[in-house]
């Protein structure tokens, strides 16, 4: 697709990065079998396989809300990710208290606080002008600020049963629910990015704003709404967080963000805007979590796994996340 | 009628022209209110005191700021100043622990700025060369140098020569303390180059760098260069931390990049390159530093001090777009 406009004699390797994405996972994968304390056996290599693809979910659902935004263009990103994680796994924690018939009402009720912060991004972006960048980040000060005051440091709560069987524990054949609610949410992700029009506008504002604005999109409009949903599928990787977890924290979701927005970028979405898709995001939450995982298992000390991390994601930027020169 | 549209474009122009003006606004009501919760302030002496204490502090951002500006101008943002500070400081931190032998301890300080120079052309190469995204990569290469910072001190540690660090807490010439002065001289620096040829394409490839490459301005090279004077200033930074604290630790730079960055843009320089200015950004962290200030003089609850520090930097990066919507709604 894109082998066009190449004209300057550099070859180009033609792989689209979804499957250099899955490629990379899939040989990683193998090689942490190599490890002397990898997988022996098949069985092991399956549960590893599903252990995996389970923490990956995590991520690619943070990433979600992420991959929209940046999508959207206008240098777009979303700070608040973590701290609206975060909130949503306290909130969750505190109000489900281990019963089974809050699970609905407290998952709509984070849900609906998540989009209203994204709505408060959305319209600093959007109306106020403030880049993305340190609105988000303020957002994320504000969001983190409010958390320190309405828990002075304290929390309490229980998951309950019901989010703990479908979560955290197998669901059908051996198979955790939550690679099933992962599927669900990517097949459902991937159709509002392909099949709506909603997809369609956030691509062409990415592209382009003005062309997208002459052409009838309302951009702003455009911006807000994905900010909000941004906000709210953030909120709901919280709430789903906490099943997983079990527990709660108070800077649990900050760890997850920026990982999630390298899983967009290495998913081959262009952080400029304009081009990416959900599925890219998933096999590249999976290359992250598998690097993380890999270096873990390897038990180097904390600061050779930041610098291979580094690297890695260097490594990788340079194979596929160059952007086209000025030279044409 | 006409004047009052005259008036009108002027002042738009005007602002376009001094992208600080917003934050000088700003500057002067927490000035006001400062002064107004310190009264003692026009006492003899009290005046210098504060400057001196509150500069020698904020040193460190306010060349992280300038730096991340640079950068922003062409067009690019550096997440690994901060990180380039961290791994500064340690350095210095491990290797600075006697006054006895002063070449050595210039030898470290030189390697220092010379790693900060390198670490800030790798980045440049990176994004500028290869045409990497500059947010993602230099992410990704501020975990490589906090790795190392790491690496290097695992736990805070550092014995710095009392002499140093007093010299670099109070020294102060005519009452401007020494931290003032390497602000001002960078300034002073920068007004001369702005209005050079190096200026002038920088603020063109930030502005259009297609436009900028077609009438012959090295666009590579003068983004390489922006990250280069970021590294610079990291490792700049990273010295003058040091010599605040007296010790060293791998995660000291963590928060200075974000705060560097909301200062740049608080002082009016666009994300997207070719508008701003340093003054603006050195603004902005005066900015950043004195709502903290005022929130302690206040003595708020602490619990809730983050939280209205994040209020007052969103309500202050949120003030040019709403006064934009009254003004076109007149």
């Amino acid at each position: 697709m894109s082998e066009k406009i190449e004209s300057s004699g550099k070859r180009k390797i033609n792989l689209s990065p979804q499957v250099t994405a899955l490629l990379l996972a899939l040989i990683l994968f193998l090689a942490s079998g190599l490890l002397p304390n990898g997988f022996n056996s098949l069985e092991t290599a399956l549960n590893q396989a599903a252990n995996i693809l389970r923490l990956s979910a995590f991520l690619a659902l943070i990433a979600a809300g992420q991959t929209l935004v940046i999508i959207s263009g206008g240098e777009g990103i979303d700070l608040s990710a973590g701290a609206v994680v975060t909130i949503s796994v306290l909130f969750s924690y505190r109000f489900i208290n281990g019963d089974n018939a809050m699970v609905i009402p407290v998952m709509l009720f984070v849900v609906a606080f998540g989009a209203l912060i994204g709505l408060v991004n959305g319209t600093g972006i959007a109306y106020l002008k403030i880049p993305p960048f340190v609105m988000t980040l303020g957002m994320a000060g504000v969001v983190t600020g409010a958390l320190l005051v309405i828990t002075r440091g304290l929390y309490d709560g229980k998951v309950a049963p019901i989010m703990t069987n479908v979560i955290a524990r197998d669901l059908f054949w051996g198979i955790p629910g939550m690679l099933f609610i992962w599927i669900i949410f990517g097949v459902l992700m991937t159709i509002l990015l392909e099949r709506t029009r909603y997809g369609k506008q956030l691509f062409a504002i990415g592209v382009n704003r003005l062309s997208a604005h002459l052409s009838g999109v309302r951009v702003s409009r455009m911006v807000v709404t994905t900010y909000v949903l941004a906000g709210a599928l953030a909120a709901f990787s919280g709430f789903i967080l906490v099943g997983w977890l079990q527990n709660a924290g108070l800077l649990v979701g900050n760890q997850y963000l920026f990982p999630s927005i390298a899983a967009v970028a290495v998913g081959g979405t262009l952080l400029s805007g304009g081009k990416g898709s959900y599925i890219g995001t998933m096999a590249g939450a999976i290359v992250i979590q598998l690097i993380t995982s890999l270096l873990t298992t390897m038990q180097l000390p904390e600061a050779i796994q930041q610098i291979v991390f580094g690297l890695i994601l260097i490594v990788l930027l340079v194979f596929y996340g160059r952007e086209k020169g000025l030279r044409l | 009628m006409d004047t009052k549209i005259d008036l009108r474009e002027w002042w738009s122009s005007f602002n376009r022209k001094n992208t600080y003006v917003l934050a000088l606004i700003i500057f002067i009501i927490v000035t006001i209110l400062y002064f107004f919760l310190q009264p003692n302030i026009f006492e003899e002496g009290i005046l210098n005191r504060i400057l001196t204490s509150n500069f020698r502090t904020w040193l460190p951002v306010t060349l992280l700021a300038i730096g991340q500006t640079i950068v922003m101008l062409g067009g690019g943002l550096d997440l690994s100043s901060g990180a380039l500070v961290s791994l500064g400081n340690v350095i210095l931190a491990i290797s600075i622990t006697s006054n006895e032998e002063p070449w050595f301890n210039l030898l470290i300080m030189t390697s220092v700025i010379v790693l900060g120079l390198l670490a800030g052309f790798f980045n440049g190469f990176l994004t500028a060369y290869l045409g990497l995204q500059p947010m993602i990569t230099t992410f990704a290469t501020s975990f490589v140098y906090s790795g190392l910072a790491l690496l290097i001190l695992p736990d805070p540690w550092g014995n710095i020569p009392r002499e140093y660090t007093n010299a670099y807490r109070n020294t102060s010439w005519l009452g401007i303390p020494i931290s003032l002065f390497v602000i001002a001289f960078i300034l002073i620096l920068w007004e001369i180059i702005k209005n050079r040829r190096y200026g002038r394409f920088l603020f063109a490839v930030g502005g259009k760098a297609d436009a900028a490459y077609y009438t012959g301005v090295r666009v590579t090279n003068i983004r390489i260069s922006t990250y280069v004077i970021s590294g610079f200033l990291a490792a700049l930074a990273a010295i003058s931390y040091t010599l605040l604290t007296g010790s060293g630790s791998a995660r000291s730079g963590e928060e200075m990049t974000l705060t560097a960055i909301t200062a740049a843009i608080l002082g009016g320089t666009s994300m997207a390159g070719g508008s701003g200015s340093l003054f603006g950004s050195v603004l902005g962290v005066v900015i950043l530093g004195m709502v903290k200030n005022i929130i302690s003089l206040v003595k708020l609850d602490s619990w809730y001090r983050v939280l209205v520090n994040a209020i007052i930097i969103i309500v202050a990066l949120a003030s040019p777009g709403i006064i934009n919507l009254f003004r076109r709604n007149k």
